[in-house]
């Protein structure tokens, strides 16, 4: 989110330079104006982020698992580790430049869908062995 | 033409109760398999015959070396196929150039379907369809066998699958329904298609009858969508006509159909929801329609509406009484008592609010809904995949929240919505443990089957 805010903050100070320098007489205040109105954008968008980061939660019981999420609508999935049929690790470019991995569990019904985004890397490798292991031993048939 | 090109009469394959021996597919198959593109083939070809109307030999040249092409084709893919049922799986191999080895675990089997179209029961041939429980792979089709054989075939991969012996003298099956073909009809008519369809036949009578030019001018140009809308409705009625409901030894089995006959076998246990409808057009006859859920693939490209249909319809239309009395036969332990969501959940979903209720018992769980046709739903605990409390911003003003069932198959929504927060929270735990128990009572009778369709695929 921060990055995001300074890429777009740069974009606007480099268009306003651009545009003084070409010899237009609106161009600083306007540019001026657009940084603030970014840097307070950017201030909510990361409260927001914060809140739904913090929203975001998973304990391990004996039978199931549960994943909490969503500050708006909030959600709570149990999913019970019998019922999972295989469990995705994905890491995507932004996610590996911090070490993080997301895990993503899939049960026969497609409306369950639960993941557990921002783990470290060795978490989310023991989750997934784990949650496997946990499957296989109580594993039942559709 | 095509009987010569097919090699009619080398029928040497051994009859299916030689275990595990490969098998080929009857060789009259690939005819069938093409029949509409053949019968049009053939269509053109006489017609080219016909003195007067010929284009040149050149043409009819072309047309027998095009059906040469087709025949063996069709030869050539039946040479390559061939089957067999070992060590608890149905094996298929196919394919001439790309070769594949298709493997079907039994111990997953969700239905068994034998479809028999009109040219298949000219020959007296049928199809078996394996329906399995994974989200995604090709579906296990045997096309074609003979009848008698689909019938051996269909009988033992449906005890292999339930891991008994197969019964030489099965008891005979129970009927517990049959659909009576007028009541058929009047439910097709008194379906929104039939109605919307209606309307535009007297919109167009009254045009008619006030600029006839113009009326013809509508009947033309809207020919092919008139002509599609009628394969539904035809659809529909040879979807249902004289359907059978019967209780077997091996499953339900349900069996309907005018000229394409459909006999689907749903093994016991393998029912993950049962849905019933009752539309407004409906209410004042009393009728309703019950479909059960079954777990399988979702709908992919390039196959009919008999294979992507997870909701079969076990009563396409009857009276609430037969609702019951059937619903009683696939799920015993079906709630009576139905609680409705506070008042004050009117506010959230004013439309649904009438029609919003759920009730449970020790193994199975209800809920109803609808905006103008009220769906109620069951689910066996047993059956259900994952659980899900949601609560959205103005349910959170209200105090309220939803509690979701997810099911395998077809995404029926199947949701508690609405009531109150604490109440809900008790809901999801009371469901939590009630799961549990069931699964682990579904799990005791049947504990090797269910590992093995754990570490299958």
């Amino acid at each position: 989110m921060a990055g995001l805010t300074a890429a777009a903050a740069l974009v606007v100070a480099a268009l306003a330079a651009l545009a003084a320098f070409t010899g237009s007489r609106t161009a600083l205040p306007a540019g001026a104006g657009g940084l603030v109105a970014i840097g307070l954008l950017g201030l909510a968008g990361e409260r927001f982020a914060q809140r739904r980061v913090r929203a975001w939660a998973y304990s391990e019981r004996a039978e199931d698992l549960l994943v909490r999420r969503g500050v708006l609508i909030s959600r709570l999935s149990v999913i019970p580790y019998g019922r999972m049929q295989f469990i995705d690790v994905v890491a995507g470019p932004l996610e590996r430049l911090y070490g993080l991995a997301t895990v993503r569990m899939h049960t026969a019904a497609a409306a369950s869908d639960a993941r557990i985004p921002g783990l470290g890397r060795e978490e989310a490798a023991r989750l997934r062995d784990h949650l496997a292991e946990l499957g296989e031993s109580r594993a039942a048939g559709l | 033409m095509s009987a010569g090109g097919a090699p009619a009469g080398t029928q040497s394959a051994p009859t299916p109760l030689a275990a595990d021996a490969w098998h080929r597919l009857h060789p009259l198959s690939p005819v069938i398999r093409a029949g509409r593109a053949l019968t049009a083939v053939v269509l053109v070809f006489v017609g080219t015959l016909v003195p007067g109307t010929r284009s040149g030999a050149g043409g009819s040249v072309g047309h027998l070396v095009s059906a040469g092409v087709l025949v063996v084709l069709g030869l050539v893919s039946w040479l390559v196929t061939r089957w067999r049922i070992q060590d608890g799986d149905l094996r298929i191999e196919t394919g001439l150039i790309r070769r594949s080895s298709l493997r079907f675990p039994l111990s997953q089997i969700q239905a068994i379907d034998t479809v028999r179209p009109v040219l298949a029961r000219v020959f007296g041939l049928a199809e078996l369809r394996l329906r399995l429980g994974g989200s995604s792979g090709t579906s296990g089709r045997l096309a074609y066998l003979r009848a008698g054989e689909a019938e051996v075939v269909r009988a033992r991969l449906l005890a292999l699958a339930a891991g008994v012996a197969p019964d030489p003298h099965p008891a005979p099956a129970r009927v517990l329904l049959r659909l009576p073909v007028r009541r058929l009809a009047g439910s097709i008519l008194l379906s929104r298609l039939a109605v919307v369809v209606t309307l535009l036949l007297v919109g167009l009578l009254v045009t008619a009858v006030k600029a006839p030019d113009r009326a013809l001018a509508v009947v033309s140009s809207s020919g092919v969508g008139g002509l599609s809308v009628l394969a539904l409705l035809w659809r529909r009625f040879n979807g249902a006509y004289r359907l059978t409901v019967a209780e077997a030894a091996d499953g339900l089995s349900v069996r309907s159909g005018l000229l394409e006959i459909t006999a689907e076998t749903i093994p016991q246990g393998r029912v993950q929801a049962v849905r019933m409808v009752e539309p407004l057009l409906w209410r004042p006859l009393g009728w309703c329609r019950l479909e059960v859920d079954l777990a399988g693939r979702q709908r992919r490209s390039g196959e009919n509406s008999a294979e992507s249909r997870q909701l079969r319809a076990v009563l396409p239309v009857g009276s609430h009484q037969e609702a019951a009395a059937l619903l009683a036969r696939i799920l015993p332990d079906a709630p009576t008592e139905r609680l409705p969501p506070p008042p004050r959940a009117r506010w959230r979903s004013p439309l649904l609010y009438p029609k919003l209720a759920w009730g449970r018992t020790a193994t199975c769980a209800v809920t109803t809904t609808g905006r103008v046709a009220r769906t109620t739903t069951w689910v066996p605990l047993a059956k259900v995949q994952s659980l899900r409390l949601v609560q959205g911003p103005v349910q959170r003003r209200l105090r309220l929240a939803t509690v979701h069932l997810d099911t395998a198959g077809r995404p029926l929504h199947v949701a508690i919505r609405d009531r109150d927060g604490a109440e809900a929270g008790l809901v999801l735990a009371g469901l939590i443990e009630g799961c549990r128990a069931a699964r682990v009572a579904a799990r005791a009778p049947a504990a090797p089957a269910a590992g093995e369709a754990a570490n299958a695929g």
